[in-house]
């Protein structure tokens, strides 16, 4: 049986995913800067896993695979984050509830270890949900 | 033999650095070396100079593939698309300029858009909230040369805009200011320990979400009334310690960000702020002023109120100016479907909108104007590449205060390419000989 935790999802920016937005979002630095997860030390523990393992982030919104880190701007126990991007994307709460801006803030998922699932580069993941194809 | 530019803006963020040396070849043809920038500001830079870049429009191809077109084509697929529709969105402009800016309005116009800029996924909220309450504010000269109680609320500088706290806010020495760091007080509001939050003398880990109840706490604090044990995970004793250091500066600022704009309660947390900015000023100076991301998205908002008047979320569909975020703004257009034609320029919604905002993309007609390959331009219909805007060609900015600067030319685009006002001009052009304007 596959052990699940639930955490509060926040999204933003990090340096790293700025830079390589700018370096270009087709290649393989953008999944590594923000198709992460930053958990805090006490949730890797409680999930049972080591950083850099693969894991499935699931919402009432949708799911993603994204790799698990340990977060270095901690201790937040109980909040994960994800920088902005399509793979935070992906999960968030869309509802606006009449301001014009999604709840990129504070959405509840689980999060479960998807060890040998791979994580999408950037593009490729926002054309396979759109179901756009790609040469 | 070299040329070194110097004073040249950074096209980034909304900190709008105006310091920086760019050294190119002699033939202002090869961009070559960057200093003072960030590491995000070099980068981008750097980037324009890419080898794999896309220098030419292409269509999407049933098969997935990409067919190189012209430029010509590529105006006429635009022009035409604006034509036949409805209620087209036209979305993006922060990455631009304000003149191209001004003829994309011109477009508007004429196809009766909507048209929405990046403050949808950023500071809309703040835009909302400032229309209710007012912005007491001042510009980040004042922040450099007067500032010594300073607050990052739900802001991450370190990482978002890491020269913001260099050039002005914490530790540059100004005329008032002379100590630098020494003389300013530094309160970070986040849920994490951010970067900039362990640099901070009070560092409130708010409980995330619950940024409405500080604010509210930290008002009745500064008024000496009854507080509870806890508000929002932070001590009572804590909240007044914060207060206090407050009240007893001779000029404070309050910086905010995403984390309250994007939280649950949206624009009532900054209302709160704002009413904290006010209370403040019962007992010294305090402003306030919202951490703008794009590097222009402040300028789209001032093109927008001077020539529709709101700064964002405007529906042209009827033929005049229509304003009511939640009904004309784009995540909320695109979720309920009422869009038949999407045109994106200088922003990238396929990454930075929630994914059930961006698959209606798919399924439309569609431009994407961008020189970078993004998740945008991976699902429209065509792709436009231009020049990089504040590297290959000038143009009005404003900077986070609303300080208009003017961006400099450092290097030549890739032989033929278009800049976006260019490529505008020409789709407003074509535009009114289809719709007989002419």
């Amino acid at each position: 049986m596959t052990k699940t935790i639930t955490l509060n999802l926040i999204s933003g920016r990090s340096i790293q995913q700025g830079v390589a937005i700018e370096g270009g979002k087709e290649k393989a630095d953008y999944r590594t800067a923000a198709g992460i997860i930053e958990l805090d030390r006490a949730d890797l523990k409680e999930l049972g896993i080591w950083i850099n393992t693969n894991v499935r982030v699931t919402s009432a919104y949708g799911s993603v695979i994204v790799k698990a880190i340990e977060t270095t701007q901690g201790p937040h126990p109980g909040v994960a984050f994800i920088p902005m991007g399509p793979w935070a994307n992906s999960i968030v709460n869309p509802n606006t509830y009449s301001t014009g801006m999604p709840t990129f803030k504070g959405t509840p998922v689980t999060v479960e270890v998807a060890a040998n699932e791979p994580v999408l580069l950037g593009i490729e993941l926002v054309q396979k949900l759109c179901g756009v194809k790609s040469a | 033999m070299t040329k070194t530019i110097t004073d040249v803006i950074c096209p980034f963020c909304g900190t709008l650095c105006d310091d920086v040396e760019v050294i190119v070849s002699d033939d202002g043809k090869k961009l070559l070396e960057v200093n003072n920038a960030c590491v995000i500001g070099t980068e981008k830079f750097l980037h324009s100079q890419a080898k794999d870049r896309v220098t030419r429009p292409r269509m999407h191809q049933e098969d997935g593939s990409w067919k190189e077109v012209s430029y010509d084509e590529a105006v006429e697929y635009t022009a035409q698309m604006l034509a036949k529709a409805r209620k087209p969105l036209m979305y993006g402009w922060s990455s631009t300029n304000c003149e191209a800016q001004s003829v994309g309005n011109e477009i508007a116009e004429l196809s009766r858009a909507c048209c929405d800029n990046t403050a949808a996924v950023c500071h809309g909220t703040t835009l909302i909230a400032l229309q209710d309450e007012g912005l007491p504010s001042c510009t980040l000269g004042e922040v450099k040369n007067r500032a010594d109680r300073v607050i990052f609320w739900g802001c991450n500088p370190a990482h978002a805009h890491p020269r913001h706290m260099s050039r002005y806010s914490i530790f540059p020495r100004g005329f008032f200011t002379g100590k630098g760091q020494m003389s300013r007080k530094l309160i970070v509001v986040d849920p994490r320990t951010t970067d900039t939050a362990k640099m901070a003398d009070i560092h409130l880990q708010v409980e995330q979400g619950r940024d409405y109840e500080l604010l509210n706490a930290l008002r009745v604090a500064l008024r000496g009334e009854w507080l509870p044990d806890e508000v929002a995970g932070i001590s009572a004793e804590k909240i007044r310690e914060a207060a206090d250091i407050l009240k007893s500066g001779r000029f404070g600022i309050i910086f905010f960000g995403m984390g309250v704009t994007q939280s649950i309660s949206k624009n009532h947390n900054i209302d709160e702020a704002i009413a904290l900015t006010k209370d403040l000023n019962e007992h010294t100076k305090f402003s306030i002023m919202p951490m703008r991301g794009h590097y222009n998205v402040t300028g789209s908002g001032e093109v927008f109120a001077w020539q529709f008047g709101f700064p964002y979320a405007v529906d042209l569909t009827r033929g005049f100016a229509r304003y009511n975020p939640g009904d004309t703004s784009s995540i909320d257009l695109l979720t309920r479907g009422e869009i038949d034609a999407m045109f994106t320029i200088g922003s990238d919604p396929g990454a930075h909108f929630p994914i059930s905002a961006v698959k209606p993309i798919a399924n439309l007609p569609s431009v994407c104007i961008d020189p970078h390959l993004t998740p945008t331009s991976g699902v429209s219909k065509l792709h436009v590449p231009v020049a990089f805007n504040g590297v290959e060609t000038g143009g009005n900015c404003y900077r986070m205060d609303n300080v208009p600067i003017d961006c400099r030319k450092v290097v030549e685009p890739p032989e033929g390419m278009l800049t976006d006002e260019q490529f505008l001009t020409k789709v407003r052009d074509r535009l009114k000989e289809l719709k007989g304007v002419a």
